[in-house]
Order: structure tokens, then C-alpha cells, then sequence
């Protein structure tokens, strides 16, 4: 199972915490995610399922590189990381 | 009168309460989170729009009771994949202005970039108004302040009838919909823009018109201030009227039009556009009783030596009466007036910058 954890900047907003999941991509972990929180869809992602501007998502350390399919690959035991970037704000 | 304020500013909604002739602070929230409109329905419910940094746009209700809930916010539709050149983003930038629909639970949402939303239920479900969005036209439409993104900056619907409906677009003119908004024509006609080439100017398609402000009591009776210079109209929008008499200065962002004097509106000006200040450091209202013909300029209670507040569009509020006006600036500055904006009074605040003021009761 994938950890997925979440900036301390969203629980201002809703309640947002870590979550095993199981998934191939990151898509698929973020799906996973939202099936038991939907209202955190919109914070990370816009309308068409990219991610946010000045949203930010690291595995194990690195940022993924596909923002708009989100097709990073994703495994058992890896630390997926979801926070706001240094930039708008 | 009305006796709240609601004020959208860059760091928080903040409700101002009037007791005996005095305004206060009297209640805030989402405070360090840029708050983009702000509305007060008739039903008694206040609805803040955040335009979060990091995480979007959202939609906060405060019900009767006082609790406030997060509501749904517009949602654009899947992108079809034959609108490769759309140069306008198919997400949710801001929504920029909220107004009731005239009928029970309906709102209208003027976003960035450009979509125009409709809830029924009081926020809790949006529809794209896709009749609209799906406009050929719609990819003319310019962007604000140099920006990419279009955006519907006022919805003004006919108090006698809810399936009557103008917007204002910067930058993209007046469009109207008499159907409920199952179909749009862009009507104005007699405005010029000054920075566009000269086979343009004329264009209705290219005239930004910042606000649009109707009068209750007439509402084919419609003011708007443009990018250079204020306009009337008496036929809802169709053709409009340049109000040359406009002083100190042409440029400006906001008007309020007078719930049942049509003759009567108010003006922020300022210096034009590469500048965006007031006139000589001095803020002033700019209040026109007789349908434009003439313009006082008033001052009393206003900062008249190194004053550098910028009154954005929907910054300037007047009451149903007409005789209580409010207006905050980009340097959080707040004015209320309980005299038709003859004399002005600043409330015990220093506010963060200011986007949206509503009058409402409590």
C-alpha cells in the first residue's frame, strides 16, 4: 500500500489525513483518495483532473512529472507527498 | 435602512454592523485568505467566494443561523478534444461577482475565465451556462489587465423579470439574454474604445466595460463605467451614451446606480489606466442627479493630500434606499455614507485590500 500525506496547509480547510491506498499511478491513488474524501478533489486538482498550479505532489522525495494525466508510476511502500508549492499564495 | 456590510477583502470576509449612526466591526472570517465577491440574498444567506492561492476557487454559505458551510463551486465540463485552440483555460479561475437570480435558491456566478454558472438550489449544484460558453465568439474575448483570462464582471437581471438578463464582460462588451439564458446576442452599441486600432474602436466585441450598474425601480436604465470613460443606456444595454461631463477624470472601475432615481448614480474616477490612482492624491465619489448631464464631485470625510486608493469594480455598494453608500480601495480604505455620498465616515478599521462591499439587513 502507498502512503499518501497531505500538507498541514489544507486542514485549515477540510480534514485531510493520511490514507494507505491501493494504486499503480498516481492518478489512480488520488482516485482512490477522493473516493472517500470528494470534497478534496478540488482543492488539488482543477477542473479537467490536472494538477493545481501551485499544487505539488512528490514520491518517495521527487516530484512527479506528469501533472495533467497523472501517470506517474506508484508502488507498494512508497511515500506519496501532496503540498503547496512556493509559488501563488 | 439596512444595517450590515459585507466586505470581501485579500485577507478575509469581515460584517460590519451600524448601530445608531456608527459602523463597527462586528464579526469576520477566512481571515489571511483572499476573499473575491461577497453576496447577501434576500433570504437572509451571505455567500463568500475564496480565491485560495494554492487551492482554487471556493464557495462558503452562511446560513440564518450563523453557521457557515463550504458549497459547491462551478465546475467547468470536460474539455471536447476538437477545442485545441480555445484560448481560454476550461477550469475555474475565480468567480468574480455573485447576484441573486430573482427566483428562490438561484444564483448567478461571473467567473474568470469567462464562464457565466447558474445554481438553483442556493449554491449547493452549478451548471455551466454552456449556450453562452460554447459561443463562437466567446473565443474573441480578450483578457483582464493583460491577463489571459476573460471575466464576467456584472449580471444584472430584470427585476420584473428573472429570464431577463445583461453581463458585462472585460473584455468582450454587454451580453443579453431575454430566454433565462438559453440564448445570448451581444447588444451594445455606441461605445468606443480608445486602445484599440481604428477599424476596431467601434467594435462591441472589444469594448471593456468594467461594471454595469442598473437602477432598481427602472432597470432598462443601465450605467456603466468602461475603460475610457462612463456610459448610460435607457434601453437595458442596447445603446449607450457617452457622459462626457464626468470629472475629475474619465477612468475608474465602479458605479452604483440609485435603486429608484434613475437619474441618479455614483463614480470612483481615477487616473487612467498605466497609473490607476486618484486624481492629484485626492479620492473622491463623483454623484450625477440629473441622468449624466453633470457630475458634483464630493469630498467631505474623503483623504485629499497623498490619497492613492484605487476603488475596484465591485468595491462601491449602495443601499436600497439610496441614501447609504459604502466603498473600500485596494489600499483597504472603507468609506460608508448615510447621505447619499454627500459626507463620508471611515469605521474604526484597517482593512486588508479591498474586492466586493454589499449592503444587507440583519
Amino acid at each position: 500500500m502507498a502512503k499518501v500525506s497531505f500538507t498541514p496547509a489544507l486542514q485549515r480547510f477540510l480534514s485531510a489525513p493520511a490514507v494507505e491506498v491501493k494504486a499503480a499511478t498516481l492518478g489512480e491513488a488520488l482516485a482512490a483518495v477522493f473516493t472517500s474524501k470528494p470534497a478534496l478533489r478540488g482543492y488539488l486538482l482543477d477542473d479537467q483532473g490536472a494538477l493545481r498550479r501551485h499544487v505539488v505532489v512528490y514520491v518517495n522525495g521527487w516530484p512527479v512529472k506528469d501533472r495533467t494525466g497523472l501517470s506517474d508510476p506508484v508502488s507498494a511502500r512508497d511515500e506519496i507527498y501532496v503540498f503547496q508549492a512556493l509559488t501563488g499564495g | 435602512m439596512v444595517d450590515r456590510l459585507h466586505v470581501g477583502t485579500r485577507k478575509g470576509w469581515f460584517e460590519l454592523a451600524r448601530r445608531g449612526g456608527d459602523w463597527e466591526v462586528s464579526d469576520c472570517r477566512f481571515l489571511g485568505d483572499p476573499v473575491s465577491a461577497v453576496l447577501a440574498d434576500s433570504d437572509g444567506a451571505v455567500y463568500a467566494a475564496l480565491d485560495l492561492g494554492h487551492f482554487g476557487a471556493k464557495l462558503w454559505r452562511r446560513d440564518r443561523s450563523g453557521a457557515w458551510s463550504e458549497c459547491a463551486v462551478p465546475v467547468f465540463p470536460p474539455k471536447p478534444a476538437d477545442t485545441g485552440d480555445d484560448p481560454h483555460p476550461w477550469s475555474l479561475g475565480k468567480i468574480w461577482v455573485l447576484e441573486p437570480g430573482g427566483i428562490p435558491g438561484r444564483l448567478w456566478a461571473g467567473t474568470m475565465p469567462g464562464g457565466l454558472f447558474r445554481s438553483d438550489d442556493g449554491g449547493r449544484s452549478w451548471s455551466l451556462v454552456e449556450t453562452l460558453w460554447r459561443m463562437p465568439e466567446r473565443r474573441q474575448w480578450a483578457g483582464v489587465a493583460g491577463g489571459e483570462q476573460p471575466g464576467i464582471n456584472s449580471v444584472l437581471v430584470d427585476p420584473r423579470n428573472p429570464q431577463d438578463i445583461r453581463i458585462g464582460v472585460s473584455t468582450a462588451g454587454v451580453w443579453a439574454s431575454t430566454d433565462g439564458g438559453a440564448s445570448w446576442r451581444i447588444i451594445n452599441r455606441g461605445m468606443y474604445a480608445e486602445y484599440m486600432p481604428p477599424e476596431r474602436r467601434e467594435d462591441p466585441i472589444v469594448q471593456d466595460v468594467h461594471r454595469l450598474a442598473s437602477c432598481a425601480a427602472r432597470p432598462e436604465v443601465v450605467w456603466c463605467q468602461h475603460h475610457n470613460g462612463v456610459f448610460r443606456s435607457e434601453d437595458a444595454g442596447a445603446t449607450w451614451r457617452e457622459l462626457a461631463a464626468i470629472r475629475p477624470s474619465k477612468f475608474g472601475f465602479a458605479v452604483a446606480a440609485h435603486p429608484r432615481d434613475p437619474d441618479t448614480a455614483w463614480f470612483v474616477p481615477a487616473i487612467k489606466d498605466e497609473r490607476r490612482i486618484p486624481v492629484d492624491g485626492r479620492l473622491v465619489v463623483a454623484r450625477t442627479r440629473d441622468a449624466g448631464r453633470s457630475f458634483e464631485v464630493l469630498t467631505e470625510g474623503l483623504p485629499q493630500r497623498h490619497a492613492y486608493d484605487l476603488v475596484w469594480r465591485h468595491a462601491l455598494a449602495v443601499d436600497p434606499s439610496g441614501e447609504q453608500l459604502a466603498f473600500g480601495s485596494t489600499t483597504g480604505g472603507l468609506w460608508i455614507s448615510g447621505d447619499g455620498g454627500k459626507s463620508w465616515t471611515m469605521p474604526d478599521a484597517r482593512l486588508p485590500p479591498i474586492a466586493a462591499v454589499r449592503f444587507a439587513q440583519a
